[in-house]
C-alpha cells in the first residue's frame, strides 16, 4: 500500500514487474465456430483437484477453442474420462464424430510444483501423435497449459500456435486529475496482467521488440511525447528520443538493431529509423502531409506507414533506407495503423467504411484488396498474433474490452476486463523456446 | 496542409487592413485573399484596435475578460480556424504582444475515432495552425510552444457528435493561470 501510494505521489512508477494488477475477466465467445475440427480434451486427472490452483485442461481448450480452428466438445458429453492412453476406449470418442483426444494427468512433486503429462491421441488410427511431461511451479502452470496447446495446435495443423505468448496494452481508469494510464502485459488469453508503467499523464503505442524482451512505448510523463524501451524482466528503462514536437509511434526493426518512428521536429510528421545503440536518426519521409505509424515489412526491406499526403490517411509502403513511397490503399477515404503479418503476406488495419464506422481490415499484399473482418463502431489497433492466425483489437465503444478474431474474421472472443478504458493491444513475438 | 493554409490567408488580410509589420510581401498582391477575407477582417478591427492600448487594462486573471476564453474548437479533420475563433485568437495575440515575457502553451487535441498516432498529428496540426496564427499577429516564436495529446486527453467522455465537437480543440494554456 504505501508502494501503491508512493507511486501515485510520483505520477510514475517504474519496473512494477511482479505486482500483479487486477485481474481480468470473462471470456465471450461472440461467432460461432463454424468449420472448426471437432476435438475432446479430457479433464487431466489429478490427486487432489480442488488442490489444483489452475484448471490445466481447461486452459488448453480456451486456447484452442479461441483459435477457431477447433471446436472441443462439452465435458458433461463425455462417455469416459480416461487419463492415461491404456483406458482410452476409441469407440466412445468415434460415436461423439471427435477425431482427436487430448489426456492427461497432473502429479504434484512437491509443494507449489507439479509435473503435467499430455497425450494427443488420432481417434480414427488409435494411435498418438504427441505427447509430454513438463514439469511446473504453480506460478508457470497457465503458462504450462499454453506451451501444451501449442504444442497440440501445430501438430494438428503443421503450424506454430501462438498461445504461449502476450499482449501489451494500456489502460485508463478515473476520470479528470485521478486519471491514471497503466502500461500492462498479460497472457495472450488476458489472465495474469502485470503493470509495468503507471502514470498520471497518457502512454501509449507498446510496441514488442523482436525477441519479446523489450517493450518500447510513448509516455507524456513530462507533458510531452517521448519514446521509452523499458526491459521487462529488470524493469529498467531508457529515453530513446524526447525532440522537440512529436515523438511517437515506435516500430522495432525484425533484427531488432533499429527503431522507426514519428518525429515533427522538423516541423511536421516525419518517418525516421534510429539505430539502437548510438541512437543516430535518418529520416525515411519527405512531405508537408502528417506520415505516421511505421510498420516494418517481416524481411525488414521496407516500411508501411500512414500518410494524408493525398487527402485522407492511406497506407504507403517505402524502403527502409527511404525514397519514393508507393500508395497501397485505395478503398475507402480512411485506411491507417498498419500491422504485417510475420509472413509479410497481409497488413490490419483500421478502415472507415462506406457507413462512417471504424473497423479492422485486413489488406492482402498480392490481391492488394481489403476485407473488413470487425463489426464495431469504433474498432482500432488491431496487432498480429505472432502465427498470423488471429488478430487483437480494441474497440472503442465497449468499455474495457479487448477483441481477438480469428483473420478472416469468422470467429471472435471479447476478453472483458473489469475496469476502465481497455487499449492499444500489442501482441508479442514468438516467446523464446 | 491544403485547409491549414485558408485561416492563414484570411489572418493575412486582416494585418493588411491594420498595418501589422510581420506581413509577408508575398500576400499583398494576392486579390483573392482581399476578396474572401476583408468582410471578417472590418469586424475584427473594429472591435479590438490593435496598438491602440485597448488592453491596457485587460487581465487575464478576470472571467469576463475576452482572455477567459481560451479554447478553439475545430471540425472533423480539419485543422481550419473558424472566424469567430479568429477574434479569440486576436485578443490573445494582443495581449501577448503587450506582455512579451509571457508564455503560453497551445496543446492541441482530436477526438476519438481511428488511428490514435495519426490524431497526435492532427492535433499538431491543429496547435500549429494557432501559432502561426499568433505569430502573424506579431507575437513573438519564444512565446509559444506546442504539444498534441491527439485523443489521449478528451474534455468529454462520451462516444457521440457532441462529445466529439468538444474534444477536437487547441487549448491556451497560461502556465500557472
Amino acid at each position: 500500500m504505501t508502494r501503491l501510494l508512493h507511486s501515485l505521489l510520483l505520477g510514475l512508477t517504474l519496473g512494477l514487474w511482479g505486482a500483479a494488477a487486477q485481474a481480468v475477466l470473462t471470456i465471450e465467445i461472440s461467432q460461432g465456430v463454424e468449420g472448426a475440427l471437432p476435438i475432446a480434451v479430457v479433464p487431466f486427472g489429478t490427486q487432489s483437484p480442488q488442490a489444483m490452483p489452475e484448471d490445466v485442461s481447461a486452459i488448453i481448450a480456451a486456447d484452442l477453442q479461441r483459435s477457431g480452428r477447433f471446436s472441443p466438445i462439452a465435458e458433461r458429453d463425455m462417455l469416459s474420462r480416461p487419463t492415461e492412453a491404456s483406458q482410452v476406449n476409441y469407440r466412445d470418442w468415434r460415436v461423439l464424430g471427435v477425431d482427436n483426444l487430448i489426456i492427461g494427468k497432473i502429479d504434484v512433486t512437491g509443494p507449489d510444483t507439479y509435473n503435467i503429462q499430455f497425450q494427443l491421441l488420432d481417434v480414427l488410427r488409435g494411435n498418438q501423435l504427441t505427447g509430454m511431461s513438463v514439469p511446473a511451479t504453480r506460478a508457470q502452470l497457465r503458462r504450462v497449459a499454453h506451451y501444451i496447446a501449442d504444442q497440440i495446435y501445430e501438430a494438428l495443423t503443421g503450424e506454430r500456435g501462438a498461445f504461449n505468448t502476450r499482449i501489451a496494452y494500456v489502460t485508463a481508469t478515473g476520470s479528470g486529475k485521478s486519471k491514471l494510464y497503466e502500461m500492462q502485459v498479460a497472457d495472450s488469453d488476458g489472465f495474469g496482467p502485470l503493470t509495468i508503467v503507471r502514470s498520471k499523464e497518457p502512454l501509449m503505442s507498446p510496441t514488442w521488440s523482436p525477441d519479446a524482451q523489450k517493450v518500447a512505448y510513448v509516455s507524456f510523463e513530462k507533458r510531452r511525447a517521448e519514446i521509452y524501451q523499458q526491459d521487462l524482466r529488470t524493469g529498467s528503462r531508457t529515453k530513446l528520443a524526447s525532440f522537440a514536437g512529436i515523438n511517437g509511434a515506435p516500430s522495432w526493426s525484425p533484427d531488432g538493431s533499429r527503431l522507426a518512428i514519428t518525429l515533427s521536429r522538423d516541423g511536421n510528421p516525419e518517418i525516421y529509423v534510429m539505430r539502437l545503440g548510438d541512437n543516430s536518426l535518418t529520416r525515411i519521409t519527405q512531405s508537408p502531409a502528417i506520415d505516421t505509424e511505421p510498420t516494418w515489412s517481416p524481411d525488414g526491406r521496407s516500411i508501411v506507414f500512414t500518410s494524408d499526403r493525398a487527402g485522407g490517411p492511406q497506407l504507403y509502403q517505402v524502403s527502409a533506407s527511404g525514397g519514393q513511397a508507393q500508395r497501397l490503399t485505395f478503398e475507402g477515404s480512411y485506411n491507417a495503423t498498419a500491422d504485417f503479418s510475420s509472413d509479410g503476406k497481409q497488413i490490419a488495419l483500421v478502415h472507415r467504411d462506406a457507413s462512417g464506422q471504424y473497423r479492422v481490415a485486413v489488406y492482402d499484399m498480392t490481391t492488394r484488396r481489403l476485407q473488413v473482418i470487425s463489426d464495431g463502431r469504433l474498432d482500432e489497433s488491431p496487432s498480429f498474433a505472432p502465427n498470423g492466425r488471429m488478430i487483437i483489437y480494441a474497440s472503442q465503444a465497449g468499455r474495457g474490452v479487448l477483441s481477438v478474431s480469428s483473420v478472416d474474421g469468422r470467429v471472435g472472443q471479447r476478453l472483458k476486463f473489469q475496469q476502465g478504458d481497455v487499449r492499444e493491444p500489442s501482441w508479442s513475438p514468438f516467446l523464446p523456446r | 496542409m491544403r485547409a491549414a493554409w485558408k485561416p492563414l490567408m484570411l489572418v493575412c488580410a486582416v494585418a493588411l487592413a491594420t498595418g501589422c509589420s510581420s506581413m509577408g510581401k508575398k500576400s499583398e498582391g494576392d486579390v483573392a485573399i482581399e476578396d474572401h477575407g476583408m468582410g471578417t477582417g472590418t469586424d475584427m478591427t473594429q472591435g479590438i484596435g490593435v496598438g491602440s492600448g485597448t488592453f491596457n487594462g485587460m487581465s487575464i486573471d478576470d472571467p469576463n475578460s475576452p482572455l477567459a476564453q481560451r479554447v478553439i474548437y475545430f471540425e472533423f479533420d480539419s485543422s481550419e480556424v473558424r472566424p469567430a475563433d479568429r477574434d479569440v485568437l486576436t485578443n490573445h495575440a494582443a495581449y501577448l504582444r503587450e506582455n512579451p515575457q509571457a508564455a503560453i502553451v497551445l496543446e492541441g487535441h482530436g477526438d476519438e475515432r481511428g488511428s490514435r498516432e495519426y490524431n497526435i498529428g492532427l492535433g499538431e496540426r491543429r496547435a500549429q495552425t494557432v501559432r502561426q496564427i499568433l505569430e502573424l499577429q506579431g507575437v513573438g516564436p519564444q512565446q509559444l510552444s506546442t504539444v498534441s495529446y491527439g485523443e489521449e486527453k478528451p474534455a468529454v467522455d462520451g462516444h457521440d457528435e457532441s462529445a466529439w465537437s468538444q474534444n477536437r480543440r487547441v487549448e491556451l494554456i497560461y502556465p500557472g493561470r
